[in-house]
């Protein structure tokens, strides 16, 4: 106890005596937390706008056209597929997702939306935070991503313009907002929701499709009785229901295009960061070290166990960690505060806790070695260095 | 109790460097008894420093035996002669003697804290004992804001301040004028003699010997003469310079 103690004693005189050092790298490492947080939470706000709405299905499982690599873009299903997938034993319900690209034209500025037809009611219809769900049938109605409805001040109730290329010519059609879903962005995109056979109607189509009425699906969310069977129901529904493939979630997620690619540039970023700021810390301590040759050599030569003169380094060492990292993240906040609602930042992630473990973590690594220096210093130092 | 703090029985250190070994200590024998103060001198190279840091325990011997209090030093484990250190010892080094971010006062704190004996009593006395050595006005100064002399003087503060039995001083004075280090010394002396600890100090200076009880010197790691007497050690203090 009495180690602690002096080790907390000696670690905080000279933290306080050398304010004006040690606040220098505790600024080094606010800076790198800073930076690595920043990166964090353009990791999780990328990774939000790009499965957001995959991540928050109520399903487990997810339904592809055979061969299709679990990418939703390169799925197209059977028409009837979601009907024969709620009649296997197991599924609690299935719905069909339908995907496209549209535009809203009746705002100040033109905004680029994912358009998807989904069934009211089963899986792949979110919640609604407020209003209602639309009707079924070829209603012109919507529902819409909060974020949208605030961003252009769209209130329940009014009408909004799309623009869709069908063959060579602009179509617009008018949609009626009839309720609210939040967090629901996908492929970069904020959504609307419409029923399937309008979304038939009103989506961007080619001269071929154009004949034809019938829309196809490009996936089914199905949610299951009991979510621990989703291996043996992958497996069943494999042997029902032809000419299809199935996958869980966050395989899903993984393959959205881009996704994995993205996440791991911005992982590596913030690995490279944190080891640089390994490097950083693990060098200044390693040099203040040899600077305190001698006066760790009186230290011990006059009685002080190696146990304090290592503990105390660890409690130096983590104190300045601890206090870059407080003002690094202080200044993240303040930063934030700052910036414009476009730029895809989310701070309340895992992802910002874990990056908050690493940084807290990256003195201690790095001062590994100054740490084992320290302790096999020999005190006959302090008499033949004199 | 006797009477003996510190016996020192045919201490043998030998180095081995590219082949040949040196002899650094060469079967010495001596003993100090508590309330006594004795100098070590000798040429540079016979082996003073290396006496001083096997009785340290910072150095084990080839053979030969340091009985501290009684104590035989080589039947003890590391930990047990870094208890010794901070409880047995006290020292003064020839230079980066202080902890450089500690004030003089708490420099010499430190070690009652390092014992665990840091009361009000204690703190009461070591602001005393720096007095005492001319060093009232200094106990927030940082070692780099005093003087060579005034480290010294308060790494002298800082070798008696936990009443070891042994006090070891390496060169104290070398870094001071004639008049200022006769003055440390003397007051050095005092101390060791009013508190009855056993004193050892090193030095180059001659005239420092003339505050000492007794003077060992050493050639080529033997101890080769002792002075003991009041006049004999007059003699060789102020005398010619003789080795
Ligand atoms: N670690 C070592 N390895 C090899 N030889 C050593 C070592 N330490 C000391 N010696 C040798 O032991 C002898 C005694 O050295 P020591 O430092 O004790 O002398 P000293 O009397 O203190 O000299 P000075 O007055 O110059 O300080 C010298 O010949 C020295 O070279
Ligand atoms: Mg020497």
């Amino acid at each position: 106890m009495n180690s602690m103690f002096l080790a907390t004693y000696l670690a905080l005189k000279e933290v306080i005596r050398n304010r004006g050092r040690f606040l220098l790298v505790a600024l080094v490492i606010a800076l790198i937390t800073l930076l690595v947080l920043f990166i964090a939470a353009l990791g999780e706000g990328l990774a939000n706008g790009n499965r957001q709405y995959v991540a928050n299905l109520d399903a487990q499982l997810i339904v592809f056209l055979e061969k299709s690599d679990y990418i939703i873009s390169s799925s197209r299903l059977e028409t009837n597929t979601s009907r024969s997938v709620r009649r296997v034993e197991g599924v609690a319900d299935a719905g069909a997702i339908y995907t496209s690209s549209t535009e809203i034209v009746s705002l100040a500025e033109p905004l680029k939306v994912s358009m998807l037809g989904v069934e009211a009611g089963r899986p792949g219809m979110p919640v609604i935070v407020e209003g209602r769900e639309f009707r079924t049938g070829e209603a012109r109605e919507t529902v819409i991503d909060r974020n949208v409805a605030l961003r252009s001040d769209i209130q329940i109730g009014d009408v909004i313009e799309i623009r869709s290329t069908q063959g060579t010519d602009d179509k617009f059609f008018e949609l009626k907002v009839v309720g609210l879903v939040e967090g629901q962005s996908y492929f970069f995109q904020p959504t609307i929701f419409v029923p399937p056979a309008t979304w038939e109607k009103i989506r961007p189509q080619s001269e071929s499709e154009l004949s034809s009425d019938t829309p196809f699906p490009n996936i089914v969310a199905v949610k299951l009785q009991d979510p621990a069977q989703a291996e043996e129901m992958t497996a069943r529904l494999i042997e029902r229901v032809p000419n299809i493939e199935v996958t869980d979630i966050a395989t899903t997620i993984n393959n959205i295009p881009g996704y994995s690619a993205q996440q791991g540039t911005v992982q590596t970023q913030g690995v490279f960061t944190l080891l640089i700021g390994i490097l950083v810390i693990g060098g200044f301590f390693q040099i203040q070290i040899l600077q305190k040759v001698p006066q760790i050599g009186v230290l011990k030569a006059i009685g002080s166990s190696n146990g304090v003169v290592g503990l105390s380094a660890v409690i130096q060492i983590i104190f300045v960690t601890a206090l870059g990292v407080g003002i690094g993240g202080g200044l993240t906040y303040l930063f934030s505060l700052g910036f414009p609602p476009t730029i895809p930042l989310v701070f309340n992630g895992a992802r910002s806790l874990i990056a908050v473990a690493l940084l807290l973590s990256i003195g201690p690594v790095g001062g590994m070695v100054s740490i084992i220096y320290a302790v096999r210093i020999e005190p006959l130092k302090a008499l033949r260095l004199g | 109790m006797s009477d003996i703090a510190l016996e020192v029985r045919d201490l043998l250190k030998t180095f081995s460097l590219d082949g040949t070994t040196i002899n650094a200590v060469d079967h010495v024998s001596f003993q100090v008894k508590f309330g006594e103060f004795v100098a070590l001198v000798g040429p540079s190279g016979s082996g003073k420093t290396t006496m001083l840091s096997i009785l340290a325990a910072l150095l084990t011997p080839t053979s030969g035996q340091v009985l501290i209090d009684g104590q035989d030093m080589a039947q003890m484990n590391e930990k047990q002669r870094v208890k010794l250190r901070r409880e047995k010892i006290g020292f003064t080094f020839q230079s980066n003697n202080l902890i450089p971010y500690l004030s003089a006062r708490e420099n010499v704190e430190f070690m009652l804290r390092l014992n665990g004996k840091l009361d009000h009593g204690s703190r009461i006395r070591s602001d005393e004992l720096l007095a005492r050595l001319g060093l009232a006005e200094r106990l927030h100064n940082l070692p780099a804001q005093m003087s060579g002399g005034q480290q010294q003087r308060v790494a002298i503060a800082r070798a008696l301040i936990h009443n070891p039995t042994v006090v070891l001083a390496d060169e104290p004075t070398a870094s001071l004028d004639t008049e200022r280090a006769l003055q440390v010394v003397q007051t050095f002396a005092n101390l060791i003699h009013e508190n009855g600890r056993a004193g050892i100090i090193v030095t180059h200076d001659l005239r420092m010997c003339q505050f000492v009880d007794r003077v060992l010197q050493m050639q080529d790691g033997k101890l080769v003469r002792v002075y003991d007497t009041k006049e004999e050690i007059m003699e060789f203090a102020l005398g010619t310079i003789k080795h």
